[in-house]
């Protein structure tokens, strides 16, 4: 079980209405997501439904009942934090006991417990060490460790992976994607990095300054971007965002574009130059000063062999231009 | 190579501050140590020469010298566990947020800038003198008979006149830990069903392990020292009950006048402290390698 309902939630810290008012549900084994550039108001969010901040205003549920007022140990939640808040003088076996412990388990169980869960995170061999004498991963997978043995209703993840080398972090993605294809059980997952958000979640939710701009699935979001801001934070490079005569010939205030579905044609289209072009192999990607639209950015395949200076014209793909209306949002 | 020349001008670079420190140090240890084996009493100008170790058996074997030694880890003792306990539960005082944080900080470490001789009048003058005191005035308020505190608990009392100074010295630095305990495993703890007692054993004790020892070893090398609190409250009695080892030395010199004795007991106090000092940095010194 790990059903979560927030109704209206509302958090300020002093005259910061850090969230005006929030509802979200989140279903029973979902991998959900919160994304939104920094200072939006997810790990805050994330932390009223851990119990470690109270509510403004508002309920929380979990599973049906009413957590508002229920403090943190009681809510039946784990969390794993950025700093990975390991307990430095404790060796990694009795890090992970420890909320057994708290619980008043039997030694023979803690065992039982410690070892079944080091099994399923490689952690077998560092069990004596202390959380100093292990890598950044290692440390990572502890802090997981410690979450799981709980047996929670739902695990709460605050950006675990932005202590982590780029490599480090694309593992560790997957193992808590296998994790939650292992275990089945809800997880909540902060981050600022949208590649994170798209490759893990079920479900994302966008936040921007304490409100949720969207909800939905990852392609979803992709596709149908409901206003300008989650168009131009979901995607990577980032969507074109284009005003002006262009967008008013498709009566649009401003339309979006994304890198990858501009293409280099022979006539036609927007002209202009390319200023930057950074080749990865895999794909090539040109920032090129139009004429018409500004600097824009494009994804070519990697074969592509343009350079500074080289003139070139290009077009969006039919059906691939989003619109949106004064007011931000997306225009049917 | 390069290295090599570096380490050597290096060494040359410190040479004079460590010669300087050199001389600080063994100029006063060899004069004690050449006075120790000497016969030389001021009241008696006219006997000298050699005592040979004649000073140490006289020190060594006098009834008082057990007691000294006694008195001294009583004093050392009893103000260590006041200050430690105190420190900690002041500190986590201290450490919450409440208004006038900042003023009652510089209030708590107040007490460490009064002189020991006029804390230790302070003390025995207004407080615990058994007719004028503050606390014989307390004890008439409530129908009590006051309590002469030097005369009936003169090493109790010594105790707490030492505790009251250093006090602040243990809550500052304890205080400081504290502040850099990781606020993320307190909430991962709280997470994990930890209540306040808990987090306390299992978070912030082994956390303030490492200040706990400096406390432990800063204050064991200046408590063996505490002369002037004696000297103002108790003079070492009633009897010898609060004479120790220091105070013990100064009376030889003091008192009797007997240089070379005295300074046998000197000697044989630097030998002490520096067991002392041998065991504690055994004991705990290894919390500060970690």
């Amino acid at each position: 079980m790990g059903h979560i309902t927030l109704k209206s939630v509302r958090k300020t810290f002093g005259e910061a209405d850090v969230i005006p008012a929030i509802d979200l549900t989140i279903q029973d084994g979902e991998f959900a997501v919160f994304v939104g550039p920094s200072g939006c108001g997810k790990s805050t969010l994330l932390r009223l439904i851990a119990g470690l901040e109270d509510v403004t205003a508002g309920d929380i549920q979990i599973d049906g009942v009413n957590a508002t007022d229920l403090p943190a140990a009681k809510r039946g939640l784990a969390m794993v934090f950025q700093s990975y808040a390991l307990y430095p003088h404790m060796s990694v076996r009795k890090n992970i006991a420890f909320p057994l412990k708290m619980a008043g388990m039997s030694a023979a169980e803690q065992e039982a417990k410690v070892q079944a869960a080091a099994k399923v995170l490689n952690l077998t061999a560092y069990l004596d060490r202390k959380p100093g004498q292990l890598s950044g991963g290692q440390r990572q997978r502890v802090a997981i460790g410690r979450a799981i043995v709980r047996e929670p209703k739902a695990f709460l993840f605050d950006e675990p992976l932005s202590n982590l080398d780029a490599a480090l972090r694309v593992a560790m993605r997957q193992e808590i994607i296998e994790l939650h294809q292992h275990l089945k059980t809800t997880m909540i997952y902060v981050t600022h990095d949208q590649v994170e958000a798209m490759t893990m979640a079920d479900k994302i939710f966008v936040l921007n300054a304490g409100r949720i701009e969207q909800a939905g699935s990852p392609l979803e979001l992709y596709n149908h971007p409901a206003n300008i801001f989650v168009a131009g934070f979901i995607g990577s490079p980032k969507m074109n965002l284009i005003t002006g005569a262009e967008a008013e010939k498709l009566g649009a205030t401003t339309i979006g574009v994304r890198p990858e579905h501009l293409d280099i044609v022979e006539a036609g289209g927007w002209s202009g130059v390319v200023g930057l072009a950074e080749h990865l192999g895999s794909d090539t990607y040109l920032k090129i000063t139009t004429d018409q639209v500004g600097t824009i950015t494009l994804r070519a395949g990697g074969e592509v062999h343009l350079r500074h200076g080289d003139a070139v014209r290009l077009a969006p793909r039919a059906g691939k231009v989003h619109r949106f209306g004064a007011d931000g949002k997306a225009m049917a | 190579m390069a290295t090599q020349h570096s380490r050597m001008a290096a060494r040359l670079m410190v040479a004079p501050s460590v010669g300087l420190l050199f001389v600080w140090m063994i100029v006063p240890l060899v004069t004690t140590i050449y006075f120790s084996f000497l016969i030389y009493n001021q009241l008696y100008p006219d006997r000298q020469g050699w005592a040979g170790f004649d000073n140490y058996y006289y020190f060594l074997t006098d009834r008082s010298f057990m007691e000294a030694i006694w008195n001294s880890i009583v004093l050392v003792g009893g103000v260590l566990i006041v200050t430690v306990i105190g420190g900690i539960l002041l500190a986590l005082l201290l450490n919450m947020p409440f208004w006038g944080q900042g003023i009652v900080r510089i209030m708590v470490i107040a007490p460490f800038f009064v002189m020991p001789t006029v804390s230790a009048l302070v003390w025995k003058n207004m407080f615990m003198n058994p007719v004028n005191g503050m606390f014989a005035h307390i004890a008439k308020g409530l129908g009590l008979e006051p309590f002469d505190f030097l005369g009936h608990a003169p090493m109790a009392s010594i105790i707490g006149i030492v505790s009251w100074e250093w006090l602040p010295f243990a809550t500052l630095i304890l205080l400081t830990a504290l502040q850099s305990l990781d606020s993320e495993q307190q909430e991962a703890a709280e997470m994990d069903g930890a209540g306040r007692l808990s987090r306390f054993i299992y978070l912030t004790l082994p956390h303030l392990t490492r200040a706990i020892t400096v406390v432990i070893l800063i204050q064991t090398i200046f408590l063996l020292s505490i002369y002037a609190e004696i000297a103002v409250t108790t003079n070492g009695g009633p009897g010898t009950a609060t004479t120790t080892i220091t105070y013990q030395v100064a009376l030889q010199s003091l008192y009797d006048n007997d240089v070379g004795g005295a300074s046998a007991g000197g000697i044989v106090a630097v030998i002490l402290a520096n067991i002392v000092a041998v065991f504690v940095m055994r004991m705990i010194g290894k919390n500060l390698d970690a």
